[in-house]
């Protein structure tokens, strides 16, 4: 691959960014705009996460000690919404904008003053989230899938803002996928053909058509929330011919796609770090598409089995017990793609490998707790338990949060011209490592026992390991006090990086200087 | 290689100002339908504001983004971005109908049926016993006082009375301005200014009429018919879909009308440079589908 960095000869008079304040509002460069998705991602990670805390602190021994029942299924409602709309997906937009011009070798996203827009409505969404905790009646109460008739006929009124705030959110989405989308589709470096393109680039080219797919549906199955809250619909009431399982339908056609749409974007960037680290080309790359293709169809028709207790026909049980295993098969062939590039590779553990490695066993610990739960007649007995609980988590904690991780060490050198401390690195990772596997390993054991997610208070018999697992949440929760202080060391400063980086790096993003300049490429370079 | 910049705009304050009208709008709406009953709340003051930065702050992007292609800055790439966003656009809206149409399928064939004894789960009979399954649901499973049960529906009159049936002239309508919006780009293509302006106005009124008859549609529901939001599933399901399918036709007319002014007051469009206008017409084509899915799956079946 070569590149051609031309640059300063025709326009010298705007190539830096504007000064002060308004440079962050009035921008339209992809650089800025990931930015702030980016900080904005970790606002929301460090207040979902201190809303975890006070739930782990509740749970750390049986009786209540803490808060009242009320506010504990209030933060345990925006704990969710806040972690999967407002940390996971904005960090991974903004991933997007800042990798994927350069990765296809593109002067800036396609439309870039959409993109502002995208990014401006998060931070008025999640003012209206988190302003309804001191609504009369208290904030959100229902469990981040917010089952009618909880969400709607024993709603608090704070219900009527939640939905506008997702109706928002879900604008922002839609056109933050639109604009990924369009600059894969129309902006790609002549010579890069789709099945040359970097496997995050693909990633999101398949993350981007599940979102504007489902966000749509999310639009939908709220708007009938409001209507049979306000307005005298019975979509959701039995009474008047609708039906509580028609909202859990339509919210799953939302909410599987979009479990997807917070791990494909990590399976990207665990295959680009594992390739650089291994030193070694990556193993079985169109194979890799083939999977995350497969795996983002087969999203759409899985979404029952988050509701086998529910009372369906016999049939859509088997049904979905079975499309959701077949989910397993590509799965599979990406975990045993990266295994065997790792095999007979030159590895060095620098901490975004660790984080990838990490990130390989532990989202696989996750994915059969999956297929155990895909299991029709054991998810009878595994229902709204912790063995959930872990099972969700850790997907997500070490699974897409870990991935998040991994790229900002991976990528923070080229983002700020500056290495990040090794062994502060390290340490983050270490400390992240065993308190994620401290707070939520024990939860499989006490999900299997018996204990029901999402309450305040708990029988004797759990008491261990509910305590273990609240040391290890403390733990995991400070230990992220250590990354913000890692990347606000490495913005301020550090060892200069090269412009490669790491020394198997491959990708047009490491083809120009660190920090890249604020326009990447005027003219795209030749691919070949 | 010959290539053309790829315009990016240095910075703008169109963004921010949408977004806070977002704000207002979405802060407004909730209060005011929280407020619903409270005369002395001012909610409906901050979504009219909204309301009003949105259109003031649209009006002037659009302006801005007409200004940039008459300037030349746009390049071919870039107009290919906007015909690819104009796509993905729509297929978005596809899917917030799907919702609706999922819902409608999902009553139809599993809920009420259930609800009436039949099926698989025809158990749940034994909420409402008595409940007997009927699509239009006219007699609700629980017939209290919540709901306001409808004399008739808005189905299939029969052969004899359909050139009495309001949903037949709608679908006329409709489907002739899908035809006149075709021909208005095909007068377009061929350098025809008056064709083109003609039957782009003829599809405008069109618009208008069917907007009209839908108006009137409503009104028969709600005065004769009872026929209401408050019906039970039915008046749901029925209201939901053509409301929002209305509410699109708005949207659609109202940026064909901008079109139409651009053309007759600006002259803007050229035969082989005209992809405003194509996103409107797309857009049109796309809510005349969305009609013959409702008319079938709504009205007929």
């Amino acid at each position: 691959m070569s590149a051609v960095i031309e640059s300063h000869n025709h326009d010298d008079h705007h190539h830096g960014p504007a000064k002060g304040l308004t440079r962050w509002l009035y921008t339209t460069n992809h650089k800025d705009i990931g930015s702030l998705y980016l900080w904005f991602s970790f606002a929301m990670f460090l207040i979902g996460g201190a809303m975890a805390m006070v739930i782990r602190a509740e749970l750390f021994q049986p009786g209540m000690q803490i808060v009242e029942p009320e506010f504990y299924n209030q933060m345990l409602t925006l704990h969710g919404l806040i972690m999967v709309f407002g940390a996971v997906m904005p960090a991974f937009v903004g991933l997007a904008n800042w990798l994927v011009p350069m990765m296809v070798g593109a002067p800036d996203m396609a439309l870039p003053r959409m993109n502002n827009l995208s990014f401006w409505i998060l931070p008025f969404a999640f003012f209206i989230l988190l302003s309804s905790l001191f609504m009369e009646g208290g904030a959100p109460n229902f469990g981040w899938t917010f089952y009618a008739p909880l969400s709607t006929t024993y709603a608090p009124p704070s219900v009527t803002f939640f939905i506008f705030a997702v109706h928002i959110m879900g604008a922002s989405s839609i056109m933050g996928s639109i604009n990924v989308i369009v600059t894969i589709m129309n902006m790609r470096a002549p010579g890069m053909t789709l099945m040359k393109m970097p496997l995050f680039v693909w990633s999101w080219l398949i993350t981007a058509y599940l979102l504007i797919a489902v966000m749509p549906v999310l639009a939908g199955a709220v708007t009938m929330m409001l209507m049979d809250i306000h307005f005298g619909t019975s979509f959701f009431n039995a009474a008047g011919g609708g039906d509580p399982v028609l909202f859990q339908h339509i919210f799953w056609f939302f909410g599987h796609p979009e479990v997807y749409i917070m791990i494909l974007p990590a399976f990207g960037i665990a295959s680009h770090i594992i390739e650089t680290f291994s030193r070694k080309q990556l193993f079985g790359y169109a194979s890799m598409v083939w999977a995350m293709a497969s795996i983002a169809i087969l999203s759409f028709v899985v979404w029952a089995h988050h509701m086998f207790t529910v009372g369906l026909p016999l049939a859509a049980e088997l049904f979905f017990m079975w499309a959701t295993m077949l989910i397993a098969v590509p799965t599979g062939v990406k975990v045993f793609n990266w295994v065997t590039t790792m095999f007979k590779g030159s590895i060095t553990y620098e901490t975004p490998m660790l984080f990838a490695i990490a990130f390989v066993v532990l989202f696989t610990i996750g994915g059969f707790s999956g297929l155990m739960l895909a299991i029709t007649p054991a998810d009878f007995q595994y229902h709204d338990t912790y063995f959930v609980v872990a099972h969700f988590h850790y997907v997500l904690v070490p699974g897409s949060i870990f991935s998040i991780m991994a790229a900002v060490y991976y990528w923070i050198p080229k983002w700020t011209g500056n290495m990040y401390d090794e062994r502060l690195g390290k340490l983050h990772f270490w400390l992240s490592f065993i308190g994620v596997n401290v707070t939520f390993f024990p939860q499989h054991w006490i999900g299997l026992a018996g204990m029901p997610r999402r309450i305040p208070d708990y029988a004797l018999q759990f008491a261990d390991w509910n305590m273990i697992s609240s040391v290890g949440a403390f733990l995991f929760g400070a230990s992220q006090i250590l990354f913000l202080f890692i990347v606000v060391k490495t913005v301020m400063g550090g060892k200069k990086a090269t412009p490669e980086v790491w020394e198997g790096s491959r990708g047009l993003e490491w083809t120009v200087e660190s920090p890249a300049p604020y326009h990447t490429f005027t003219t795209p370079p030749k691919v070949s | 290689m010959s290539y053309q910049k790829y315009y990016v705009p240095e910075e703008s304050k169109f963004p921010i100002y949408i977004a806070t009208a977002l704000f207002l709008l979405v802060m407004g709406a909730a209060g005011t339908i929280n407020d619903l009953g409270k005369p002395d709340s001012n909610s409906v003051y901050i979504l009219y504001s909204g309301f009003a930065v949105f259109a003031v702050t649209l009006y002037f992007w659009f302006r801005a983004v007409i200004r940039e292609h008459i300037a030349g800055l746009d390049s071919a790439q870039l107009q290919k971005s906007f015909v690819f966003g104009m796509g993905w656009f729509i297929f978005s809206e596809v899917m917030f109908f799907a919702a609706f149409f999922g819902a409608l399928f999902y009553v139809r064939n599993f809920s009420v049926p259930w609800l009436g004894g039949d099926g698989e789960k025809g158990l749940a009979n034994m909420l409402w016993e008595g409940f007997e399954a009927s699509w239009p649901v006219m007699s609700t499973p629980d017939a209290g006082s919540a709901f306001v049960l409808a004399d008739k529906s808005m189905s299939w009159p029969g052969w004899g009375d359909a050139l009495k049936w309001l949903p037949m002239w709608n679908t006329i309508v409709l489907l002739s301005s899908s035809v006149t919006v075709h021909f208005a780009h095909l007068a377009l293509k061929n350098d025809n200014k008056k064709s083109f302006n003609t039957w782009l106005g003829i599809t405008v009124t069109l618009a208008l009429i069917f907007v009209g008859l839908q108006a009137a549609e409503y009104y028969e529901a709600y005065a004769h018919y009872g026929l209401t939001l408050n019906s039970g599933i039915y008046g749901s399901t029925f209201f939901m879909l053509t409301g929002f399918h209305g509410f699109h036709v708005m949207m659609g007319g109202f940026m064909l009308a901008v079109m139409l002014s651009r053309s007759v007051f600006y002259n803007h469009f050229d035969p082989h440079n005209h992809f405003g206008f194509e996103a409107a017409s797309w857009y049109w084509h796309f809510v005349d589908v969305v009609w013959v899915m409702l008319f079938l799956f709504v009205y007929i079946l």
